[in-house]
């Protein structure tokens, strides 16, 4: 949109809500972990300074590695799934009529249950003696069982992860789509245009802006998993499913080990923010120039 | 080609309701027959699960805690990120591109790394356990997040509108309010949704946050697990319910999803 902005001063005192808000929720807390992450305590609030010395540690533990390992795969998985089958099911959704509302209604339905219903609702649907997925897995032949098999727990946690975040891009690809005028489209049939060409040359590059936010949505969200994962499979069995924030909280108030848990938090944070400007830079060059 | 392109709608559609109707299916149920075994529907259907929740204060209020601290956090996010949004769409200042990539970070911050020191924090302010406490922590991601939605309402709108009131005489506020917010109504839709939707979907931080007071409904649900059992029957009640809030909304808010982002920069 070509709005020039003014520049102006004053615009801070509008901002300044914002900032107070947001800061105080942000930076005080995120001192706090930067204060854990330099010292060592052994209880009785006796706190002694250690420098980077945590950093190190996290940084050499295999351990730590694992688990990055395991939340960059699943983040891959579900961004690779999500993302296309989110814009697929967009693309085929009906423009006008009853079934617009009735759509988007129940689609949107997974996105507003909380996160540990949605982990406990999966945790039962798929059991093999109970639950329906599971149930119904076995009796067409599959051995599942998440609880004991790496693999079906994996199948479990980014099916359980399909359904409840797919929406959020169909509702923004939706959203995107309808604000294509209609000229574009008469435009392109009196060329002759393909389907395809389309969905590349006019649908696509609409969709840029809707597209970046469920990106960088999706994979904040899905690099942050916690609580639905927790109550899905607890990280098992044995550590298949531990990915990154399972494994920080175990650390942090399971063992109660905040110095480790405090880097570790902190380096985690920075992971996120660096990919996160990444997208954000790669998707936005363009607009640039 | 027409009916396959209503098929895959469909089949998603039918994908999601599933694991919904195992939870609808068993909340219907005696935890004895949901543990005994499968079966497709209720055999002895009964409603002695939602009548212990309406029934029960410590189930019934941790509905009305969630929803307090959801409504308070909605408005505060949405009322204080309408100026922000519109100086970031309207004005260049000084480190204003810094200042919007350090609000979205703040989205990215995950908030298993924030529990323990939220929990000082708020507990040195003698909130801990108090509605507020849990609006105001959730601020953390959905100011950022409201700030980004309203930016790209408002971005859409051209700035003739601003130009024409002030020559006309409108004083900032009033132009603002009284044209301005009609405007971009539709992204305040967009925008109190997801805030409603992000707060209400919380758990970590709201469970840290409240003991007793202010617990909300999940919180409820998870420590019924522990202390009598598995009541599979009565969490899948309660669990059903957590459902209906977000329902209401999004059928007030379906067709602004549709349209709303229609006048967003998109």
């Amino acid at each position: 949109m070509a709005t020039t902005k003014v520049p102006n001063q004053k615009a801070w005192w509008l901002v300044l809500p914002v900032v107070l808000l947001v800061a105080f929720n942000a930076v005080i807390p995120l001192m706090a972990v930067v204060n854990y992450s330099v010292q060592e305590t052994f209880g009785n609030n006796e706190f002694f300074f250690e420098g980077v010395r945590w950093f190190q540690q996290v940084m050499q533990s295999a351990r730590f590695r694992e688990s990055l390992l395991r939340q960059l795969m699943f983040t891959a998985i579900v961004l690779a799934i999500q993302l296309p089958l989110g814009v697929a099911i967009a693309l085929a959704m009906p423009r006008k009529g009853i079934g617009v509302s009735i759509c988007l209604v129940l689609m949107a339905m997974p996105l507003l249950i909380p996160y540990n219903v949605v982990g406990a609702m999966w945790n039962i649907f798929a059991l093999p003696d109970i639950g329906l997925m599971g149930w119904g897995l076995n009796r067409l032949g599959l051995d599942f069982n998440y609880t004991r098999q790496p693999v079906s727990a994996w199948v479990t946690l980014v099916a359980m992860d399909i359904w409840h975040w797919t929406s959020l891009v169909v509702l923004l690809t939706y959203a995107g789509l309808s604000a294509i005028p209609d000229a574009f489209y008469q435009a392109a049939r009196i060329d002759g245009a393909s389907k395809w060409a389309i969905f590349r040359f006019i649908q696509l590059p609409k969709l840029k802006h809707v597209l970046l936010i469920a990106v960088l949505l999706r994979f904040m969200d899905s690099f942050m998993i916690y609580t639905e994962a927790v109550v899905l499979t607890g990280g098992g069995p044995g550590n298949a499913t531990t990915v990154l924030s399972i494994d920080l909280v175990k650390i942090a108030l399971g063992q109660f080990d905040l110095g480790p848990a405090a880097s570790m938090s902190l380096i985690y944070f920075l992971i996120i923010l660096l990919l996160s400007w990444l997208f954000y830079t790669v998707m936005t060059r363009h607009d640039e120039s | 080609m027409k009916h396959l392109k209503f098929l895959v709608p469909t089949l998603y559609i039918v994908f999601l309701m599933l694991p919904i109707y195992w939870l609808l299916s068993m909340s219907f149920k005696t935890t004895n027959e949901i543990l005994g075994g499968f079966s497709a529907w209720p055999q002895q259907f009964t409603l002695d699960n939602y009548r212990k929740i309406f029934t029960d204060r410590t189930w019934y209020m941790g509905y009305v805690n969630s929803i307090t601290y959801v409504v308070i956090n909605t408005v505060i996010s949405v009322v204080v990120a309408l100026p922000a949004a519109y100086a970031f769409s309207r004005y260049r200042f000084l480190g204003d591109k810094h200042l919007f990539f350090w609000l979205l970070s703040n989205r990215m911050a995950p908030p298993a790394v924030f529990a323990l020191p939220f929990f000082q924090l708020y507990s040195s302010l003698g909130l801990f356990d108090t509605h507020i406490a849990v609006a105001l922590a959730h601020c953390l991601f959905n100011i950022p997040l409201a700030v980004w939605i309203l930016e790209g309402f408002m971005s859409g709108v051209p700035r003739e509108l601003d130009e024409t009131a002030f020559v006309d005489g409108y004083p900032f506020w009033r132009f603002f309010v009284k044209i301005f917010l009609p405007t971009i109504a539709a992204g305040i839709g967009v925008a109190a949704f997801f805030c409603f939707m992000f707060s209400w979907v919380e758990l970590l931080l709201a469970k840290t946050l409240t003991s007793v007071d202010a617990k909300p409904i999940a919180a409820t649900m998870t420590r019924t697990a522990s202390t009598s059992g598995y009541e599979l029957g009565l969490l899948a009640a309660a669990g059903a319910l957590t459902i209906v809030p977000g329902a209401i909304v999004i059928y007030f808010v379906r067709n602004y999803i549709a349209k709303g982002f229609a006048l967003g920069r998109v």
